[in-house]
């Protein structure tokens, strides 16, 4: 099938065509970039007055399957990336069993084969079980077709680990996704630990538990020489530490995720677990610090941490509900609305966090629009508003932070691999 | 006519106001001590239900005797915490409470949050009879209500607040109240159990007994609950009670009319010295006896009562 998307506004910083034109795409690919192309056997779609994006990629997604098939599965989780705006799920490890061995990523793969909505890269655990003891076969996972290595919600307290990972991992060239949180300091936090923890009575996890690993790993990667990526950053402290490496040369990249970029741990005044996640939300200043890392480049990607979770597993107690959210179809609009529309981050800014950098720290194709691209491509509309509903959700769980909130732009169509998959509403 | 919300899950969320007219109430409900017959009709009809998480028998007499008192049928429900870990719904609980027609709950749990979470649920009235570190209303209240009946006033005392203060409901639940009631107030202890962001609430901290005792006119004594020891917030008991435990020679340099309070149980001998638990100056067995007097007036209040002067007749 081949379409040519006529007069939208093209943001493409990787492939360096930022302006209104058109993109023909054809074969999977994208055939031409251009101020005007004429394609008389092509179906055009007007993108008049829209923004054209290479489709988003998201670096940190739970997908739950296999094992947690009740909260989210391959076909609906990457169902919701698809509306959201992505062509493509990075899925963490943290499924039932682990996918610490190739049989588990095989699975996957090929689950998403059959099922997906979007392009699927599963990423392996890099200790046995998430246990932090014994590295996981990276070598088999990466055959069997893992384009990365976490731990998860889990950190790797043993240093001594976690140097021997990330000097085994390089042998692999793929990258390594850390999440940073002390367990001694974190204790049995449930929130961070501040002026609202004191108030609501809940444990806190201070901002430290966060930056004391962050600087331990910075120093332990910079030791090796090889990369490091950390996972949701949600600190001030954390952003300043990977500021001064990156400064000094220490190979790192970060993400944040939308939910840390735009709620506050104020937002836990009424004990609804919807707000419980790890890390923590934090206080305004982080998020204030988060941002200006964002926008400065400190902070590579948003990703979305998207993370599913049962009515009935959160409808409890807030010490005992599980961390996480949803975001994979609200991340776009509400960085859109927060951060695009406030002027602290320009439409290309915003390419370059959700698709660029996404792309390059998983070395995979995207995150571009030039001519033999994957056509992964996004007809996304600033202009429209809308409200978060929970029955509009495609995602299998409604844990969403962001239900009732109004939000600036909505994704109208997307292309995987040059195949309309999404359009106005309608999956095709 | 002052109304008081549907439930009572914290201090904070109370006016002046609010906790003047709950007080005022509680005053014409302690005169039911002095009677022979300590039976009133006021609240026959209504079912009263305590849901207790964590052992308590104090707050849990204290609720079911102002009940009882006041003619309310009152059930008591202990709910061990083994039911929680074999993943007996919570929200469930409460469901099945409201449907037996209960009118009023009163829920202490470990974990912050909970009589909140149940208050959402049920439409029952739910009184927090203390949840984790977060609010321990009905204490507070109590504690006020002793304050003002010796001192009688609260507005302008100087009231300190000793000990673990991180995982203290108790002193939460006292310095909303008393700031709110116009004193001034300031928490002792060590730094390991002072939460962060304490003075953003309005008190001030101290890490000396000493400097504070004689500028004060009431000292309340948390109690310490030993296992802290064993997380390392502080070495050893002994050391607890030499520099902030209340002995007879750190009350001789107090002023000599302070009040010395204690939410109880105490560890005697730790946090507060036997001698000074019984000293004319302590008035912790009158906390005791007020508490029944506050919580008749809350669940009066709550159940559609008006006028205190109807409460007895």
């Amino acid at each position: 099938m081949k379409y040519c998307i006529k007069n939208g506004k093209i943001i493409d910083p990787a492939g360096g065509y930022v302006g209104v034109g058109d993109i023909l795409i054809d074969n999977g690919i994208i055939a031409a970039i251009d101020g005007e192309i004429s394609a008389d056997d092509a179906e055009i779609i007007s993108a008049e007055g829209k923004m054209v994006f290479p489709g988003l990629i998201d670096l940190h997604t739970h997908l739950r399957e296999p094992g947690r098939e009740d909260e989210e599965t391959i076909a609906t989780g990457t169902k919701a990336a698809l509306k959201g705006g992505f062509t493509a799920v990075a899925c963490m490890a943290n499924t039932q069993p682990v996918a610490d061995n190739g049989v588990v990523i095989s699975f996957i793969l090929e689950k998403a084969r059959k099922e997906a909505y979007t392009k699927v890269y599963p990423l392996g655990a890099i200790t046995k079980g998430l246990k932090g003891e014994e590295l996981a076969e990276m070598g088999d996972m990466v055959a069997s077709g893992a384009y990365g290595f976490s731990d998860d919600g889990n950190t790797l307290m043993n240093a001594s680990v976690l140097r021997l990972a990330i000097e085994y991992a390089s042998m692999f060239d793929r990258p390594l996704m850390l999440h940073q949180e002390d367990v001694n300091l974190a204790g049995n936090g449930v929130m961070h630990e501040g002026y609202w923890s004191t108030v609501l009575g809940l444990p806190g996890i201070p901002d430290i538990a966060e930056a004391a690993i962050i600087a331990r790993d910075l120093t332990i990667a910079e030791f090796t020489g090889f990369p490091v990526h950390c996972c949701h950053v949600s600190t001030k402290k954390g952003v300043e530490l990977i500021r001064v490496a990156k400064a000094r040369g220490v190979r790192v990249t970060a993400e944040a995720t939308p939910h840390h970029l735009t709620l506050t741990d104020a937002m836990i005044e009424t004990f609804d677990t919807v707000y419980r996640v790890s890390p923590p939300l934090r206080s305004e200043e982080d998020v204030e610090a988060l941002r200006q890392g964002v926008q400065d480049g400190t902070i590579d990607v948003i990703a979305t941490d998207h993370a599913p979770h049962s009515l009935e597993e959160k409808h409890r107690e807030f010490s005992l509900a599980p961390n996480g959210m949803i975001g994979l179809e609200t991340a776009l609009a509400v960085i859109w609305t927060e951060m695009v529309c406030t002027g602290i981050l320009t439409p290309e800014q915003l390419v370059e966090r959700m698709s660029v950098n996404p792309a390059r720290i998983l070395k995979v194709a995207g995150g571009r629009l030039r001519p033999g691209d994957p056509a992964d491509v996004v007809i996304f509309n600033p202009d429209k508003q809308w409200t978060v509903r929970s029955e509009e959700l495609v995602s299998k769980s409604k844990n969403s932070p962001f239900i009732g909130k109004k939000l600036n732009g909505r994704v109208e169509s997307v292309w995987v691999d040059g195949m309309l998959k999404y359009c106005n509403e309608n999956f095709t | 006519m002052i109304q008081l919300p549907k439930d009572i899950l914290g201090l904070k969320e109370l006016s002046a106001e609010q906790i003047q007219h709950i007080l005022d109430t509680a005053v014409v409900c302690k005169d039911i001590f002095k009677r022979d017959l300590k039976k009133i009709p006021t609240l026959r009809g209504k079912t009263v239900v305590t849901l207790f998480f964590e052992p308590s028998t104090r707050t849990r007499t204290s609720f079911e005797i102002a009940g009882k008192w006041m003619s309310a049928d009152v059930v008591n429900l202990t709910v061990s915490s083994s039911s929680v870990a074999k993943g007996e719904s919570f929200v469930d609980t409460g469901r099945t409470l409201e449907a037996m027609g209960v009118d009023v709950i009163i829920i202490r749990h470990s974990l912050a949050g909970t009589p909140k979470l149940l208050a959402d649920t049920v439409s029952a009235h739910v009184i927090n009879a203390g949840d984790g570190a977060h609010e321990h209303p009905t204490q507070g209240l109590l504690d006020l209500y002793t304050i003002r009946e010796k001192m009688g006033r609260i507005a302008g005392l100087k009231v300190a607040i000793v000990g673990d203060i991180l995982h203290s409901r108790v002193a939460k639940s006292n310095i909303y109240g008393l700031l709110k009631m116009g004193a001034e107030v300031t928490v002792v202890g060590p730094p390991t159990l002072m939460p962060r962001g304490i003075e953003q609430l309005g008190v001030r901290v101290e890490h000396s007994l000493d400097a504070v005792l004689n500028q004060v006119d009431v000292v309340n004594i948390l109690r310490i609950q030993l296992e802290r020891q064993q997380r390392g917030y502080f070495p050893t008991k002994k050391e607890y009670s030499k520099l902030f435990g209340v002995n007879m020679e750190r009350l001789s340099k107090a002023g000599n009319d302070v009040l010395i309070m204690h939410p109880g149980p105490a560890n005697l001998g730790v946090e507060i010295a036997e001698e000074v638990s019984v000293h004319p100056q302590s008035v912790i067995t009158e906390q005791v006896t007020n508490g029944v007097a506050v919580r008749m007036a809350l669940l009066y209040l709550l159940t559609g009562g008006g006028s205190k002067d109807e409460i007895l007749h």
